[in-house]
């Protein structure tokens, strides 16, 4: 059992060191002169050669990587080029609005999946669950993008009951902030939402036809307590599964969504960044992603394991 | 195949609902990104400040934009580019994914370890993530969303084809040709790939809808196509700053995008109830 976890733990580990790798290569190492990528092309050799000198750029490589990790461990991002303020700041900033987004977004499209999920479950081939799986389909086909703009036109322009974009800050009360965030959160939700409804429908199925809740059915329990003591729990494991996939589904969804409601999270910082030529925000915005991405896959299949132990046996 | 076996195949296209109706959709965006290449009803790039914003009209069916473009003859034009960057970008996964995982499963072993560890990175790195990277070093550019699509579409096809060949390795037939002194191969090529080809057609179906979806996503960002080009995803970022002024201008084109994913999904279902009738029984 101690080896199942050790072997997912190194593997996070190696994983984790080798996205840190690879971004490094590709923001600091493929474009050949970094303070040139910042700068542009208009930039005299005597800009560049400062900028250089600034950033520590004329340092190797392997020792750029290894304070650019270390920092890491204390807090350090390094500073903004654009801004003049260090990196760690605009991104605490901006992480206390994408994650709660991201969590509300789960916590959202598991409710719409399970809902869904298992009431075309219960009405297996019958009209409800046709048309359920059929706006399912239709969920998954829409991208969420144009569902925020889809929400924006109708109940922020046409009923006003939401804010149509923006983010008035947590100091403004959590009431207002939270109801900033929920079109959003929709609107990731259902493409997400619509995938695990999907998966909670067959998975519900496939349970319902093994022995055990034909047993359970047999000694007269009844469709319902058989759906809460017996199916559900088993049920969920692929659910849990795929929902641990789907988060960094969500997670890039947070960087377009965002956008589109102009709510200064992750996603617009890093945009911004983007047409900033920031680099060093860019390479960190993107490694804390890739690192939420990384870990919530370990949680998961830690998670995993610890519903179906089968798992862990097989796996050593 | 014998006329017994087109026979049945034909049958089962016509039977499958999904293929017919996901068949029909797709068909009609790739008449429309073909016609779109000769003829389109307006101009998709002339500017003409004098008719902007027009209702729907016989000369323009869903109108203009706020410069005059007719929005039909952009979104038709607008489909080639989605179709050029899915093409490209699944092409990409689909060759070297699926070279990844046939070899991966040929060779088993250390090769094999190195290929699943090496798909089990990439999936930390989304296609939007790269996409970023790309564009922050490499500028903005329809080339970047082709790039980050393709890389992330490499780990999907060589763990789908690892998976299914792994399992064809173990059948009875597979034993008697290596029993009869086939090299790996020949083995690979002649009974290995025949056999998952039905599922890589499928994946690849699905892959496609969700590159439409992906490079839909990076243009609105403004990572992929460049203006003037048409492109659905800039469509919907220029008619966001016109939501109140011209709130149709942003319904068009995001309903294009999920009709096309949508009838690609269908089509992709379909391709399940046709080449693989047991995977859409067991459904």
């Amino acid at each position: 059992m101690s080896i199942f976890f050790a072997k997912r733990l190194l593997t996070f580990i190696a994983t984790l060191i080798g996205a840190s790798m690879v971004i490094f290569l590709v923001m600091e190492i493929l474009p050949g002169d970094p303070a040139l990528v910042i700068l542009g092309i208009d930039a005299t050799d005597e800009m560049v050669a400062a900028l250089t000198r600034e950033l520590g750029l004329d340092r190797s490589a392997p020792v750029r990587y290894w304070e650019w990790v270390s920092g890491l461990f204390r807090g350090e991002m390094g500073t903004s080029y654009a801004y003049k303020v260090p990196v760690w700041e605009l991104v605490e900033y901006s992480l206390w609005i994408t994650i709660p987004l991201a969590i509300m977004a789960m916590f959202f499209s598991i409710i719409l999946a399970l809902v869904i999920g298992l009431y075309a479950a219960a009405n297996h081939n019958k009209i409800q669950d046709v048309t359920l799986m059929g706006f399912s389909q239709l969920g998954i086909s829409v991208p969420n993008f144009w569902l925020a703009i889809l929400l924006i036109l109708y109940f922020s322009i046409q009923l006003n009951w939401f804010p149509a974009g923006g983010f008035p800050g947590w100091d403004e009360g959590i009431f207002k902030s939270l109801k900033s965030l929920i079109l959003p959160a929709l609107a990731l939700a259902t493409v997400v939402g619509a995938i695990l409804a999907r998966i909670t429908r067959s998975s519900v199925l496939e349970v319902f036809r093994e022995d055990y809740v034909r047993t359970a059915r047999a000694k007269g329990l009844s469709q319902r307590a058989t759906l809460w003591g017996h199916v559900l729990r088993n049920a969920l494991i692929p659910v849990l599964t795929v929902s641990g996939i789907q988060f960094a589904t969500l997670l890039t969804g947070t960087v377009v969504v965002e956008n589109v409601f102009h709510i200064p999270g992750l996603g617009s910082l890093v945009l911004k960044a983007i047409n900033n030529r920031d680099t060093i925000v860019v390479e960190n915005v993107v490694l804390l992603l890739a690192t939420m991405v990384i870990t919530v896959n370990f949680v998961v299949d830690i998670l995993y394991a610890v519903i179906d132990p089968r798992l862990k046996a097989h796996d050593i | 195949m014998s006329d017994t076996n087109s026979a049945s195949l034909l049958n089962r296209c016509r039977r499958s609902r999904s293929f017919v109706v996901g068949g029909i959709m797709t068909g009609f965006l790739l008449v429309c990104a073909l016609v779109s290449l000769v003829w389109t009803p307006g101009s998709a790039y002339d500017i003409e400040i004098g008719s902007r914003f027009l209702p729907p009209s016989a000369d323009h069916w869903l109108g203009t934009d706020q410069f005059g473009r007719d929005i039909v003859s952009m979104l038709m034009t607008g489909t080639q580019n989605s179709i050029v960057v899915a093409v490209v970008a699944v092409s990409i996964g689909l060759i070297i994914g699926v070279n990844l995982g046939l070899l991966a499963s040929a060779r088993r072993g250390w090769t094999e370890e190195v290929i699943m560890r090496f798909s089990d990175f990439s999936f930390a790195f989304p296609a939007i993530l790269s996409a970023i990277m790309l564009t922050a070093i490499l500028g903005p550019g329809g080339v970047n969303s082709i790039l980050a699509i393709g890389l992330y579409n490499i780990p999907v096809f060589a763990r789908l084809t690892r998976g299914s060949a792994n399992a064809i390795w173990a059948r009875e037939f597979v034993m008697a040709a290596r029993a009869a002194g086939k090299g790996k191969l020949r083995i690979t090529f002649e009974h290995i790939l025949p056999n998952i080809l039905s599922i890589i057609i499928v994946q690849a179906t699905i892959l496609f809808a969700i590159a439409i979806l992906a490079e839909a996503a990076l243009s609105y960002l403004g990572l992929g196509t460049q203006p003037p080009h048409p492109s659905w995803g800039r469509m919907l970022n220029e008619a966001q700053a016109l939501m109140f002024l011209d709130p149709m201008q942003a319904i068009y084109p995001g309903l294009t995008i999920a009709i096309a994913v949508f009838g690609l999904n269908l089509l992709g279902d379909g391709f399940r109830d046709v080449l693989d009738p047991r995977l859409s029984r067991k459904r």
